[in-house]
């Protein structure tokens, strides 16, 4: 797994001594805790080594050189390194990523705004991908070698290999031009726009808690293209994992013995070696799940999907680094969350794991 | 050795290669009463993939051929994989090597031996379990309420060998294959799992067929000794008579084994000679 838990041979090793749920949960804390810390530290450089002068972004190229040099001290870029650091961390820490230079708005009111639109895509894309991927990955790996192994390995190879962007295009081409079996570009139509009330910020959950059943079904047909297209790309990685998974598990011993016993094929497979494939899968999915939120990028521009995305892509084009810093950072925290997630998850569907606590 | 459980007539498998096939098993006749078979032989003598054939359980692309191969009045030749399936676990039953792997990790002792139970007799849930924890007595845990509900990995590795045999004794097999069911384990569990399952298998007039590399294990604990080398039978004899074994290769197994007492610099090393392989080019046929 990545920084979260690699991090923290020490806490690990801590944990072992005093084994119990509460130094574990302490353990869990602190490598979150060092890995916010790297991930601050990153954007932090990052701001700094953009080659974007943020001052001049505020105060425009005609300004003097003492407008320039007051704001330049107003927000603090004169200071010694440490403290700018220690005063981005407090910010940070406080929800304050500054205000975006296109939207004027708070950028953690974009985000929260946007971040709903993405959720609800990769959610559904994951679902997509996890529902469809590991069944074709279990067929794959019982058929390997022959011809229904190769055409779902040729599937898969073509969601890893073909641009987002490209797809997406020959996808609105086809199924909303040509043969309007989806709606097009957007989370809604305009007709139905603002009349649910943002609860959670998942317009196909707001509009059922409304009992808007139309606007439900509007968002769902807007929601099916991108998501099946994402879903698709995770759908080509969990089905090769599940495969290559699968086809360590069936040569295990215990396989044979489950044979032995009289069991069926089709239970030795779905039940004994499934079962010992999923906790692998756990970490693969949690991660699938993260990349999806990258992925989102190209989606939502292509499907003018008014998510994380999107916004990220804009405000990168427009310089406006308040708002990339802060959505970088909400990704890096998903990330964090998404691996802490799948620490917990991995006791449920492995009982060593389970022991360890 | 009046009713003949098992018959084995010039049994080969053959794993196609690149450059030409593999014959691991070649030309393995026998028969089996009520009684315990050994078969012994180093590593890649066949001894293990003639177990697993009598089954018909060889990983395609493997290749099973025989002249006959039947199991009382069933023929395993012609039957299909759903009756073979239907036989596997029921009627012959097979303990692996190390009940670490050959256990699934994931899941709970008991619902691994009820299953076996549900798989064949149909059985409800509260019948399983219930025939599972009977079971579970029966290969001497004391508490086996507690280890039902136990992990693989949470259990000893003589625990989980005799977890091993109550899996596959539990729908009540008349034939037990048990390749090398001791060598993963401590020496002093050893002879405490063979003993369990001795008692067992006694218990319930099964034929038993023990594959391991042990001589002294075989010959100590079974009725007839199988000696076999790359994929053919070289020599049977009764183990009371091992001693006065004919072959050279087995003379040679013979010579090689340290005795406790006997200072040797050298174990004698093993003389593999080729002209055996050609030497029973026609199936070897063995008494009943």
């Amino acid at each position: 797994m990545s920084a979260a838990t690699t991090a923290t041979p020490a806490a690990r090793g801590r944990v072992r001594r005093f084994a119990g749920p509460v130094r574990r949960v302490a353990g869990v804390v602190f490598s979150v805790l060092l890995t916010f810390l790297g991930l601050t530290c990153v954007t932090f450089v990052i701001g700094r080594v953009m080659p974007i002068d943020p001052v001049l972004a505020i105060v425009g190229d005609k300004a003097s050189a003492e407008t320039y040099a007051q704001v330049r001290a107003e927000i603090g870029l004169d200071l010694p390194i440490p403290v700018q650091y220690w005063r981005y961390l407090m910010k940070v820490l406080h929800g304050e990523f500054g205000t975006s230079v296109i939207t004027s708005h708070p950028v953690l009111d974009d985000l929260l705004h946007v971040f709903p639109a993405t959720l609800e895509l990769s959610v559904l894309a994951l679902i997509i991908g996890v529902v469809v991927g590991v069944p074709l990955g279990v067929f794959a790996a019982t058929h390997r070698d022959r011809w229904q192994d190769q055409v779902i390995r040729f599937v898969s190879l073509l969601g890893y290999s073909m641009p987002v962007f490209w797809l997406g295009l020959v996808g609105l081409l086809l199924f909303y031009a040509k043969l309007g079996w989806v709606e097009g570009p957007g989370r809604l139509d305009v007709s139905y726009d603002d009349i649910v009330p943002t609860i959670t910020g998942l317009i196909t959950v707001d509009s059922l808690i409304a009992g808007e059943v139309e606007v439900f079904w509007n968002a769902f047909w807007h929601l099916v293209l991108p998501a099946s297209l994402l879903g698709y790309l995770s759908l080509a990685y969990v089905a090769r994992m599940t495969r290559s998974f699968m086809l360590a598990q069936l040569n295990q011993e215990y396989v044979l013995a489950t044979l032995a016993k009289g069991l069926s094929p089709w239970r030795v497979v779905w039940v004994h070696a499934l079962g010992n494939v999923w906790v692998q899968l756990v970490t693969v999915i949690a991660l699938t799940f993260g990349s999806l939120l990258e992925g989102a990028v190209l989606t939502e521009t292509v499907f003018a999907w008014p998510g994380l995305g999107l916004y990220m892509k804009n405000s990168l084009f427009n310089a406006d680094l308040n708002a990339v810093l802060g959505g970088t950072i909400l990704v890096g925290v998903v990330y964090i969350g998404l691996n802490m997630l799948s620490d917990l998850v991995y006791p449920l569907v492995d009982p060593r794991a389970r022991d360890r606590w | 050795m009046s009713d003949t459980l098992l018959r084995v007539r010039n049994l080969s498998v053959t794993y196609p290669g690149d450059d030409g096939d593999f014959r691991a098993v070649r030309g393995v006749s026998f028969s089996l009463g009520r009684e315990r078979l050994g078969i012994v032989g180093e590593s890649g003598s066949g001894k293990s993939t003639t177990g697993r054939a009598i089954m018909r359980l060889i990983q395609h692309p493997g290749r099973i051929e025989s002249d006959e191969l039947s199991l009382g009045d069933t023929d395993l030749r012609s039957l299909s994989e759903r009756g073979m399936r239907k036989l596997r676990g029921r009627r012959i039953a097979m303990v692996l090597q190390d009940p670490k792997y050959s256990l699934d990790p994931v899941m709970t002792v008991g619902r691994q031996i009820a299953e076996t139970h549900r798989t064949h007799m149909a059985s409800s849930k509260a019948a399983a379990r219930a025939a599972a924890l009977e079971m579970l007595e029966a290969v001497h845990i004391r508490d086996p309420e507690r280890v039902y509900g136990m992990y693989p990995h949470q259990v000893s590795g003589g625990m989980g060998q005799r977890i091993m045999i109550a899996m596959m004794l539990i729908a009540g097999p008349e034939l037990l294959i048990a390749d090398e069911p001791t060598s993963a384990l401590d020496v002093t569990v050893q002879s405490q799992v063979l003993s369990i399952m001795d008692q067992l298998v006694r218990e319930r007039g099964m034929g038993l067929i023990l594959i391991s590399h042990n001589l002294h294990l075989v010959s100590a604990f079974c009725d007839r000794v199988l000696v076999m080398y790359a994929g053919q039978i070289m020599e049977v004899c009764d183990s009371g008579r091992l001693a006065e074994a004919q072959h050279p290769y087995t003379r040679g197994l013979l010579a090689a084994l340290p005795e406790l007492g006997q200072r040797r610099a050298e174990l004698p090393q093993l003389q593999r000679d080729p002209a055996w392989l050609d030497d029973i080019a026609a199936p070897m046929e063995t008494r009943a």
